[in-house]
């Protein structure tokens, strides 16, 4: 099973997604976050899905949840890169967005955070 | 205007694995097609979301995906077919927002936006058979 190498960057925890998602390797990739997050205090977590071409609701809502999860925890998370005709498939479903917080590219999240983390 | 069944390809559904094979076919065959990148991220969303049904709530079943042409339209037809318990409440499932998992209960009710043909046929007790069909734009 292959894992999602997760970064470190000063507070901020970086991990770019771009194997095809089942789900086992989310859920996993979700408690490797949210247990990095534990031991390393971040308090922003980016999430580049540039990679992914496919994001079924399953993989959207444990994206979702893991924001959710990382919030409880004290840790923003923003969802950079999405593809447009992910975006597209996602709301023509149906899919809320609400609660998830999203950025252009790894670089513009990376502002949101560490301007966050600097306040 | 007859349907002409250019290719087909049969993968059974019976683990997590095979919802991801189930994936890449249908991203193959989507190439193979020439859609565009958002009609083939619709197809293989309805892919996921279909196999993960059969899977979920059906207890497995066979996938069937073949490469169609309706003159000179391409398309994809997809067939998912289950010996679970079928869905009594075929009508809420449709309308959207109703799970008997406690999800989001979007799965079917998208899938039927995002393609163009769809049909389903469930029995109590018997099953559930669901065929998808999505075309190239012209
Ligand atoms: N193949 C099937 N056999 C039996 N019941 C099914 C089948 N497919 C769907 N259902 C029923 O229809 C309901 C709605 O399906 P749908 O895919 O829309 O939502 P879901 O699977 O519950 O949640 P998700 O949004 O995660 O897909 C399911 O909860 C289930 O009760
Ligand atoms: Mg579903």
């Amino acid at each position: 099973m292959t894992a999602i190498p997760i970064l470190r960057l000063g507070n901020v925890l970086l991990a770019a997604v771009h194997v095809d998602l089942d789900d086992s390797v989310a859920e996993r990739f979700q408690e490797d976050l949210l247990g990095r997050i534990e031991k390393t205090g971040a308090h922003g977590l980016l999430i580049d899905i540039s990679g992914l071409d496919v994001v079924d609701t399953y993989v959207a809502r444990v994206l979702a949840d893991t924001g959710k999860m990382a919030r409880l925890m004290g840790a923003r998370t923003v969802l950079v890169g999405m593809r447009p005709e992910v975006a597209a498939t996602l709301v023509r479903m149906g899919f809320g967005v609400e609660g998830i917080e999203t950025a252009l590219d790894a670089d513009e999240g990376l502002a949101i955070l560490t301007g966050a983390s600097a306040r | 205007m007859t349907v002409a069944v250019v290719a087909r390809e049969e993968l059974p559904i019976r683990s997590e694995e095979d919802l991801v094979r189930v994936r890449r076919l249908a991203r193959a065959l989507a190439q193979r097609g020439g859609f565009d990148a958002f009609a083939s991220a619709a197809l293989m969303t309805a892919a996921s979301e279909m196999a993960r049904n059969t899977w979920q709530h059906g207890g497995g079943g066979l996938a069937a995906i073949e490469e169609v042409r309706d003159g000179r339209r391409a398309g994809v037809r997809m067939t998912f077919a289950d010996r679970g318990p079928g869905i009594p409440d075929l009508e809420r499932v449709l309308r959207g927002g109703y799970s008997t998992a406690s999800s989001l209960g979007l799965g079917m009710s998208g899938t039927r936006r995002l393609v163009d043909e769809f049909a389903i046929d469930t029995r109590p007790g018997e099953g559930t058979t669901i065929v998808v069909t999505k075309w190239t734009r012209r």
